[in-house]
Formats: C-alpha cells, structure tokens, sequence
C-alpha cells in the first residue's frame, strides 16, 4: 500500500501555492492536513504528480473575529479551531462538532479546509457551514471568490473549488445572543462515521423559533440543508408535537443514500430520531 | 528509481539528517531508515493508531504524512521519552498489568495515554476509554490497558515536574 | 491418567506471583522484534496481482512491461514456478469424502475469489513492486460469483469448480439416540434459523515473511509471523523438494495469529519460490487490504435447528442442519471441514441431551478461503443451542438460570460422552452457574430491568453456557495424516551460574507462553523464575512439536517442560549426591539451593554445583559424568481433549428506536482446570470475549453480490474499540484434568466460544416486549430496527 511516486512542493505562501496549482494544473493536488488524501494515494486511487504542500502556510491557520464575522484560515487544524476560545465563543457548533471527527491523532492533523474541500458526504464540517450559513473563500491568480455553503457542496467528493482555485477561509456569522447550535450524531462505534448527523442553528424570539438551519449529514449524497423542516418550525416554540411534526418533515424532505451497512429506509429513520432528540435538548437546554 | 531529497529535522532529541523519497511516509522512514521499529505499521489508512509519532507536541498517525514534510519538525516516538517520568510509569503499569500481549498496538496506545494524562491528569474509565478508541488493540479486550493507564494516572506519581 | 508421574504433587508456587511477563516488559519498551522488523542484506520485496474478480478465467497474462520496470527483479504466474513448488490439497483422512482442487501459490488459469494472488512481482523496494503491478496486464473472462450459502447450495446454479458435480465440499452426519421419536413425543419444540455472519482474523501485525534461500547448500531460512513454525518447516520442506535439516523456521515476535497464522497461504508460499528464484531473500508483509482479501476468513454460516423438550424444560433432542460457506477450497493442511464439523459436536454440548441428529454441509463458494480461528466452530454450536434454549425457556415461562440448572451435566454424570460424541472428562457447570448468579447479582438485574422496563427503556440480560475444546492430542490431526505434530518437546539445561535454560517446542504470540513455561520449570525444578530463560519459535534451536494451537500451550506444552524439570532436577541431585557423597533422596532443591530435607538446610547451591560440573570435574570420581541438561517429550494420552466449561452473562440495553446497542457488563465464569497464571488466565478470557463481542455486533466481511469485498479497510470492517467495550467481571472453578500431569486446561477459546451468543439472547430478551427476535448476525442497528418493524 505505497503510493506512486509524485513531485513534492511546500509552498511557503498563499501567493505561492496559488502560483503552483495553475502552473500544474489538474496533475496537481493540494496537501493540507492529509488525513483523506495520503490514505487515498496510499491505495492508489489518488495519483497526483505534484502535491502541492501548505501545511506550512502560516497566513492559512489565523482565526479571527472582526465585526460580527468569524473567519477561520483553511489551514487551521481541527485540534486549534477545537481548543479557540475564539470559536468556542463565536461558533460553539464547530466545538461541539469537531469531538466527534474520527479520533485525536487525525485531528491533530487534519484541516478545516481540507475537509470542506473533500466534501466527504459523511463529513461533519460541511453540514455545520451549511447550518452556520458559512462562507467559503477561495481564491485564485484572478482574486478571491466568496461561495455561500450552500452553493459550495455539489454532490459526493464535488464542490464548486475550481482546479486552479485554492481554499483559503471560511467566514460565518458570530452567534447571537438569541441562537442556539446543536451538533449531534448516531454512529454504532465513536469516531465511526454516523448513521446519520445533524448541525442546526436555531435563532429564537420571545420564545418561539424565528429562524431554523437544520443541517444534516452522512444521509445523502452531500451535506444538505432541511428547509422544509427549518420553515415548518419558523412561528413556533419547541412543543412535543411540533418536534414531531418537523421531525418527520426533515425525514420527508431529505433524499437518502445508503451506506455500506445502513438502507436509506435506515437513514430515513435515525434522521427522524436525530432531528427529534436534538431539538428536545435544543428545547430542555432553552427552559 | 525513487529520487530522494535532504532533510533535517529533530528525533528523540537530536538533530538528524536523512534522504528520502517523496513517497515514503514518515512511518517507513522512521522504520525503514532509521530503525525505530517500534513505530508499528498495521493499516497505512490511519485507522489502527498503531504508528502514532508526537510531531511538535502532538500525537500524529506517522502513516498519514509524508516524511518528506518533517523538515524542521520535532519528532518524538514511543522509543524516546529518556527520563520521562509518565512515560516510565506507564511502561511499567502496562507490562505489570499485561496491559499488552503480542505488543504490535503498544507503542501507539502508551503515546495515547500520555497524550490523555497530559490533558486530562485524572480520568475515569469513560475518560480512558473514549481516548484509546483511536488505537486498536486485537489482543486485551482493552480492559487491562484502562486498568494500567488509570493506574499511572491516579496512583503515587508526582508529574509536578511534568506538567 | 497412569504413568510415571499420577504420583507427582501438583504445585503452583509461582502461581499468583504478580510478575510480569519479560516480553511484555520488552515491548512496554519498544524492543519487540517482529518480522517486519527485520531487514537482511540483499533483500527484495514481493507484491501480487489480485483477481479484480471473485470468478474469472485467465485468458493471458502480459508482465513484460512490469519486468522491464527499473527496479522489479523478477516476476512470476502459477506457471512459472510449478517445477519449483508442489501443489497443495487441504484434505485429511478422518474427513472422508471432503474435496478440495489442488492449489498453487497463485491462480492458475482460474481465479476463484475477489484478492487471489495472480502474479507475483518482486522488486528493489515494495513501492517500486506496486508500480510494476500497474503495468501487469491480464485478460479475463468474468464468470459468473457463487457468493452466498443458497446460491452454493442451489443445484442447478454455477459451479466453483466445473470437474465437481456441484459445490459440495463435505457432508457430515451425526446421530445419537433417535431424535425423531423424541421429537414426536416432546411437550415443546422450538425452531429457528440463524444466519451468522462472515468474519475475519485482523490481526494487528498482518501475515509476514523473509524467505531467505541459499543456494550454495540449498538451505531456507524462513523468519516467519506464524504459529507453527514446526508445521511450516515440514510444508517447505515437502513442496519445495528441500531436505528438512536445510530448512529453518524463525518466529520471533508475533503480532497476534488467533489461528489465522496457522495455514498455508499463497503469499508465503510464492515469496519462498521467489527467493528460490533469485537467491536473495524476500519478504512479504501484507499490507491491510491485502490481509482483508487473503487472510483465512471464519464463521459463514446458517444453520437451521430445531430442539425438542418436555412441558417441564427438560431438553430431549436437537436436530441441526448446518451449511457454511468456505470459499474456493478447503484450507492446506488442517482442512475448512473443521470449523463446521466441531460447530455440529458442539450442539447441545453443556446439556443432558440424549438425542441428535445433526448435519454439515461444507459449499465452495467465490469468496476468500475460511479455516480454523479462535473458537473453532463454538461461537456457531453454543450461539445455536443457546438460543434455542431461551426460546424454550420463553415458551415455557422458564427463567435463564433454571432451564440451565435444569439441563447441564451434572457431577454424577462424569465421564460422559456427548451427543455430539465428545467425551468429557469432568466438568463443573453447576457450580459455575451458581458463581454467576451471585457475582451479577442476577435478581437485583432482573428487577432494575423490569423497572427501567416501565420507563420505555429496553435492557436485556443473556445467559449461556459452554464446553471448549482444549489439548488436542494425536487423535486431532495425526490420525487424519497431517504432519501436524501433537507432541511437544523441551531442552532444558543448568547453567555454569545455577541459572536454567530452556527450549520448547510451543510458541508464543503474546499468551504469555514463555511465561507459564518459565513459571512450570521453576515451581518443579526448585528455582526462582526470574532465573528460568525460555527460548520459543526457532525449529533450529528447541525440540520439534506442535506449537501453540487449539488452546494447547498452557496443557500440553506446561506437562512437557514439568516432566524436563522434575528430570533435570533428578539429575541435578545425584550430581549433588556424588559432590557431598551424600544420598540423593535425603535431598531436594528449593530457591536454587540443595538442601537436606531433613534439616532444610542449603548444602549446595546450584551455582556451586554448576562451578564444580562445567569446570572443576576433575574432583568428581572418575568416569563420571554429570548429565547437566536433558530433553524430554510429552505425548498427551487419553480421549483426544481435555473439556473446560463455563457459562457466560451480558447485561445491555438496545435504543429500540436507532437500533443501538449498548453494553453494560459481561461476566465470565470459567473453568481450566488448575490455574497456572491467574492473570495470563483472566486476559486471555477477556481477549477472547472481546473478539465474540466483535464478532455479534460489528464484525462482518461484506460482499456484493458479484463476489466483490466491500469491507476492506479498517474503516469499513468494524471491530471493537475501547469505548463500545464493557470491563468484563471474571470468575473461575478449578476442575483439573487427570489427563495432564499439570492439570491445567487451555483457556483461550473460552472467552470467544460464547460471548456472541448470550449478546444475542440479552439482546432478544431486552426486545422480547415487543416481539422482536435477532437471528441474523452481526446485530447491526438495521437489522435490530427491521426486527422491530421500523424499517
């Protein structure tokens, strides 16, 4: 299980790693934190011939705050953005989330950027910037793109990142005083992949939900936002039946796919429980 | 052939040179060229734990990076921590509890635990439990391995100088 | 037992000394050497071309451009290599009418499962052997995948191998009393059929080897991560035409085998043709989806049975009809046959059941090869008899405890033969069921049970019993013709310093062997055990015997190095004897002194003895010579094993609406006879209970239905953590075997022969409310959710 043999480049800037991936191309790949992508080459079904390293980039791994907006570098491994008081206070979600990404040692290395820009549908990360209504900057040698979450998730390991484009951020909204995040999941073994995931981020007024980002992941082909559901509890506070009610729709709405052990008619069902056990705590934890 | 490139970086405490090619992890150059062999190999896809090196202060899985990438770094294994007092007592909690039977998961599974004693200095068994699910141990039933990490880290041992 | 040694007392000195294992102290500082770890000059690497299909023939084979690659040294198919290698046929005699083709390293014209080893290219580095793989170019016909047990047993369906008649590998029938009569007169009959899932081995450190030939006397050293490394050397010896005393063996450490480092596999066998080859040595060392593909998988099976009971509980008969599906061919040399067929004498096997009929039925299929793993065939027996024995127990209204009370062996009973034909020596069920009771506190469960019952909440609490299969003797393999020796033998010498050294024929992967050996030769020779040094693994240096298999080690390898010590300490007393002129009676050895009995007094001690033996036998009488090392050999006698028994409890809750399950606690009540290593004992019952646990919640290898292995990776194949374990509470009864000098039994299949089965019942008692029952496994959430209805 050796990978084949490829050009290895670190970049020492965004500037730089920008300049690499047009002059390479699609024989290029980017190398972040590696955590998919060096098992992935490992079994030879990623085959780069540059690997284009900016793991050493410090301009990628700034977390910053500035007027109400939370912009995480790319570069930032899952252990810093876990152990910021920065994000602990602005985007809770994310340190509620990242506990439950495989084990210490892959999140001690792999990156924030690395995964959005896998979009492993499995993945935790792209359902909370799908929550968090994140934005995602890449840039390019003709400047910066900034893509809402929710035009950046495509399909299965496809996003809108063009082949000379770099991810470089992601910004999101502070939380507000009146939201709450909630990051849970079903797996059969802790670090597993879930069963089905889910990251929302409810905003309420005088008791009763005024605006909900159900976000879910590991059920479909990518990360997807439940609107029908979030719509339904817009109006409404967080009684047994609505939770229901709403936890059906979600069920409804999303369009499942299997995994290696789970049926969608199995996604379809532990969503349904998923979304009525976080909202329950979401409504325990607001009383 | 490979080509190979120049590196340095610090192992065990010392400043080290050595050649490698792009391709080969960091696992197989501490193995293969530097014969530290008890940095195990037991799944290259960094599920199994069993190849878990510090770099720069952190519990990494060596066959998750290239070595290539380690110029500069600082890089601890299981077969250094000379004179750490955790690390002792760990060694020794796990071999008087037969925390460890073929041996093949045990160099990753002590850095685990001194990884989680450093953060956490007194887990419950929950605690222990949740933190070696990285490392995969087909041998103990993991029982014994929580019974000798608890031990280090709630029994007689002074890691003020530590910490 | 009769012989020279019915007389010996039985001694456990060392036993319950809190020290620890010298390997395990070795690896706790990363001084484990395993294979791997070894690099020798000249060496080159081998990878292999897998069959990308699970059924398709060769039509060609292109490796010029692979050849040709900078680096690759050599590079070969099945053809290249058949004057170098005999072919194989995993077929014993006392299977008869068990059928197998015969096997080369790799495939020859045909490929039978998804990962059979095709082409072997050896190379510089195993990276540059990965890059000539690419370059392999190899046109197939794809046929059509037998894959599962109905699509094997179907008559009219494709065949895996076309000069069969069908895919029949074997057919075993057991029968005792007449079962159908007591069927037609049982009160009660309960039926079911279960579906147990495909596993595999995983063992941490996967297969290994360094196949070193030397040409210049044509003599092989192997450094090998196996078992048996006696059995190895015998399988080199044959295939390769090489003469035996040129042939060595080496295990150094083993990164765990469970059975699985116990066969031939094509990979091993094509790394020592390759350095046959080309003269250097070669090592192989699979990577993980190698392992996935190749290693022995175990335990497909689906066996429908049916028990029979009166309206008080009392069982009177079963009858099973067991199909399991074993891939392409029956495993060199211990046969796929075996599994099945200790699965079908183990039915029923804790209880008093006069009557069974129970059949085998051993199908090719286009999957890997299965063979012996830990618990041969008991997860499968005591998972069947089991449920069905709480399923007689719910019908009748019966509590767990008490339809077993009802039903095991009892004390009056010994020695008795089982339905299934095992003859068991003497056992202690009810003295085990009893210990169980108390250390769950089995009333206090039942009524947290029914409490947290009443909150929606859905615990289940299972209960089995079970015998295991341990010191298998001559009549295991000998009588079926393998080279598989059932003998051990140990060498055992005095050094010059009073300090012992010694050499035995079983092996150790992490048990503790080594340790027990030095614990037994202490305790009989009258030494301290930090003086003892025990060698294992090399067939150069110890005696020539079967190795560690089949819960042997502890038995039979303990029995031979206790006849080598009290030996050697026979002679080390007449030396004494000669030395004082004295009496060798009057004397005995304690703490490495000789001592007069009567007065317990040191006369000489060993390093004294030793001083004047080695160096000074110019003061001994004249023509004397003082036998300062001796060897001895262990046959074991008798029935052809010793039965250990137990009875296991789990204790878990199932989240009924995602199919969850969530385990509590998991007691083990166990008996091996007399116990030489108290924590060696308990670790080697939880190691096992951990795999049985793996086994029935999570373990399984997924194939799609064109035979493709869909599991294979760590992260798709899923096997127990830490944090989904529960610590496991263990207690034991000490029955010894008479059939030993020792007294000790094996232990490790123990803990695996039952843990899955009374998950399954815990499982299906905590659904029981709502008429839900698991009788396909591993218990995935979706299949718990299906049974429930809510999917």
């Amino acid at each position: 299980m050796k990978p084949h043999l490829f050009q290895y480049i670190r970049a020492e800037s965004t500037q730089a790693a920008i300049a690499l991936l047009e002059e390479f191309g699609e024989d290029a790949q980017i190398l972040a934190g590696g955590q998919s992508l060096v098992p992935t080459m490992a079994l030879r079904m990623a085959n780069p011939e540059t690997l284009i390293d900016i793991s050493a980039i410090a301009e990628l791994q700034t977390i910053e705050l500035s007027d109400g907006v939370l912009t995480i570098g790319a570069g930032c491994r899952y252990v810093d953005v876990l152990n910021s008081d920065l994000v602990a206070k602005s985007a809770p979600l994310l340190c509620q989330a990242i506990p439950y990404i495989a084990h210490d040692a892959i999140r001690n290395r792999g990156t924030i950027g690395g995964s959005l820009a896998l979009a492993d549908p499995a993945s935790e990360l792209p359902a909370c910037m799908l929550a968090l209504d994140a934005v995602i900057i890449v840039e390019s040698k003709d400047g910066q793109r900034k893509i809402p979450a929710g035009d950046f998730f495509q399909g299965t390991y496809f996003t809108d990142l063009a082949e000379n484009e770099l991810l470089v951020a992601i910004e999101m909204p502070e939380i507000a005083s009146n939201q709450i995040h909630k990051f849970y999941e079903i797996s059969r073994r802790s670090g597993d992949y879930a069963i089905s995931g889910g990251a929302f981020v409810l905003t309420h007024e005088d008791g009763c939900i005024a605006d909900a980002r159900l976000a879910y992941f590991a059920v479909s082909d990518c990360a997807v936002l439940a609107t029908k559901a979030g719509e339904a509890l817009v109006g409404n506070s967080l009684s047994s039946e609505i939770i229901e009610t709403v936890s059906d729709i979600a069920a409804g709405e999303i369009e499942f796919f299997a995994d290696l052990y789970n049926g969608e008619a199995m996604k379809k069902q532990l969503t349904k429980v998923l979304t009525r056990r976080m909202l329950t705590k979401i409504h325990d934890g607001m009383n | 052939m490979d080509p190979s490139y120049a590196l340095s970086f610090k192992l065990n405490g010392r400043q080290v040179k050595q050649e490698v090619s792009p391709r080969t992890s960091l696992a197989d150059m501490l193995r293969n060229q530097m014969g530290l062999t008890a940095t195990h190999i037991g799944c290259e896809q960094g599920a199994c734990g069993a190849c878990n090196v510090v770099v720069d202060g952190k519990t990494v899985r060596s066959c998750l990076i290239f070595a290539i990438q380690m110029e500069g770094a600082e890089i601890e294994t299981s077969q250094g921590f000379e004179g750490d007092p955790l690390m002792a007592t760990l060694r020794e909690n796990f071999a008087n509890r037969n925390a460890l039977q073929c041996g093949f998961c045990t160099g990753g599974m002590l850095l685990a635990a001194r990884d989680l004693i450093k953060t956490t200095p007194k887990p419950n068994r929950e605690e222990i439990r949740e933190h070696i699910s990285g490392n995969f141990c087909r041998c103990t039933g993991y029982e014994a391995i929580v019974d000798a990490i608890w031990k280090t880290a709630h029994e007689a041992l002074d890691l003020e100088g530590e910490k | 037992m009769s012989g020279p040694y019915e007389n010996t007392e039985r001694h456990t000195q060392f036993v319950g000394q809190d020290k620890p294992r010298r390997n395990a102290v070795r690896h706790a500082h990363g001084r484990g050497k395993f294979v791997d770890d070894i690099v020798l000059a000249n060496m080159a690497h081998i990878a292999f071309f897998r069959s990308p299909y699970a059924h398709a023939e060769i039509i060609s084979i292109d490796v010029e451009e692979a050849r040709n690659l900078l680096g690759v040294v050599d590079v070969f198919t099945a053809a290249d290599i058949t004057d170098i290698c005999t072919p194989w046929v995993g077929k014993l005699d006392h299977f008869p009418g068990l059928r197998s083709p015969e096997q080369l390293p790799l495939a020859n014209g045909r490929a039978r499962w998804n990962g059979e080893p095709v082409v072997a290219v050896v190379a510089e580095t195993r990276a540059i052997a990965e890059d000539a793989l690419e370059l392999i170019d190899v046109e197939w016909q794809e046929l059509p995948a037998i894959v599962g047990i109905d699509n094997s047993r179907s008559a009219d369906g494709p065949l895996v191998h076309p000069e069969y008649d069908s895919n029949v590998a074997f057919v075993m029938e057991l029968t005792a009393g007449d079962s159908k009569d007591a069927f037609a007169n049982a009160d009660v009959i309960v039926e079911d059929t279960l579906e147990l899932g495909r596993q595999t081995g995983l063992t941490l450190e996967p297969r290994s080897i360094i196949a070193d030939f030397d040409p210049s006397l044509r003599k092989l050293t192997a450094y090998h991560s196996t078992q048996t490394p006696y059995q190895m050397q015998d399988i080199f010896t044959r295939h390769f035409n090489l003469s035996e005393e040129n042939v060595r063996v080496i295990s150094p450490d083993v990164g765990g085998s469970f059975g699985m480092k116990l066969h031939v596999y094509g990979e091993e066998m094509a790394a020592v043709a390759a350095s046959i080859r080309i003269g250097r040595p070669v090592k192989f060392i699979a990577d993980r989806m190698e392992s996935f593909l190749s290693d022995i998988h175990l335990r497909e099976h689906k066996v429908h049975a049916r028990m029979a009971l009166t309206k008080d509980g009392d069982i009177l008969a079963m009858q099973v009809d067991d199909a399991t599906g074993i891939g392409p061919f029956s495993v060199y040399p211990r046969t796929s046959a075996m599994e099945g067929n200790q699965a079908l004498r183990l039915m029923g096997a804790p209880y008093k059941m006069p009557h069974y009929d129970g059949k085998l039925t051993v199908l090719f299929q286009n999957k890997a090869p299965t063979c012996q793993y830990r618990a041969v065939g008991h997860p499968i027996g005591v998972t069947t008899t089991e449920h069905l024995v709480d399923l007689a127990a719910k019908k009748l209204n019966m509590d767990p405890f008490e339809i077993r009370r009802r039903n095991v062996t009892t004390q009056d009973m010994y020695p008795l033969k089982t339905a299934g034909g095992y003859i068991l020596e003497r056992l202690s069920h009810e003295e085990c069921l009893d210990k169980l009771e108390k250390l769950m506190d089995y009333q206090a469960l039942r009524a947290e049970q029914a409490e947290l019952r009443e909150r929606g909440i859905y615990r289940g609490i299972g209960i089995g019993a079970f015998i295991e299969i341990t010191n298998p003797g001559p009549a295991f393999y000998g009588v079926g013709g393998a080279r598989i020796s059932s003998q051990d033998g140990c060498f055992m010498k005095l050094e010059p310093s009073g300090k012992i050294r010694i050499a035995v024929s079983v092996t150790e992967q992490g048990q503790g062997t080594e340790t027990v050996m030095a614990q037994v030769a202490a305790t009989y020779l009258g030494v301290d055990i930090d003086h003892v040094d025990v060698i294992t693994g090399d067939t150069e240096r110890t005696p020539y015997g079967g190795a560690t298999w089949a819960s042997r080690g502890a038995g039979i390898g303990g029995s031979t190095v206790m006849i080598a010590a009290l030996a050697l300490k026979e002679n080390l007393l007449e030396i004494a004897a000669v030395i004082l002129q004295g009496d060798a009676s009057k004397f005995d050895i304690v703490d490495g002194e000789i001592i007069d009995i009567a007065t317990k007094r040191s006369v000489i001690s060993l390093s004294e003895l030793g001083r004047i033996a080695y160096f000074r036998p110019d003061t001994l009488p004249a023509d004397y010579h003082p036998q300062l090392s001796v060897t001895r050999h262990y046959v074991p006698q008798g029935t052809p094993f010793d039965f250990t028994n137990g009875v296991q409890a789990s204790y878990l809750e199932v989240d009924v609406e995602t199919g969850i399950v969530k385990l509590l606690d998991h007691w083990v009540v166990e008996d091996c006879g007399i116990i030489l290593n108290r924590q060696l004992v308990d670790e080697q019952i939880r190691g096992g209970v951990v795999h049985g646990l793996g086994g029935i919640l999570f373990e399984e290898c997924l194939y799609s239905p064109e035979g493709q292995l869909m599991s294979a990776t760590m992260a798709d194949y899923l096997a127990p953590l830490a944090n989904e374990m529960p610590d496991i509470h263990i207690a034991h009864c000490e029955t010894p075997t008479n059939m030993t000098p020792l007294g000790a039994k094996g232990v490790g299949e123990a803990g695996t022969a039952a843990a899955g089965a009374v998950v399954l019942n815990a499982v299906n008692d905590a659904l029981h409310p709502l008429d839900a029952t698991l009788r396909t496994t591993p218990l995935t959430p979706e299949r718990i959710l299906t049974a429930l209805g809510k999917i």
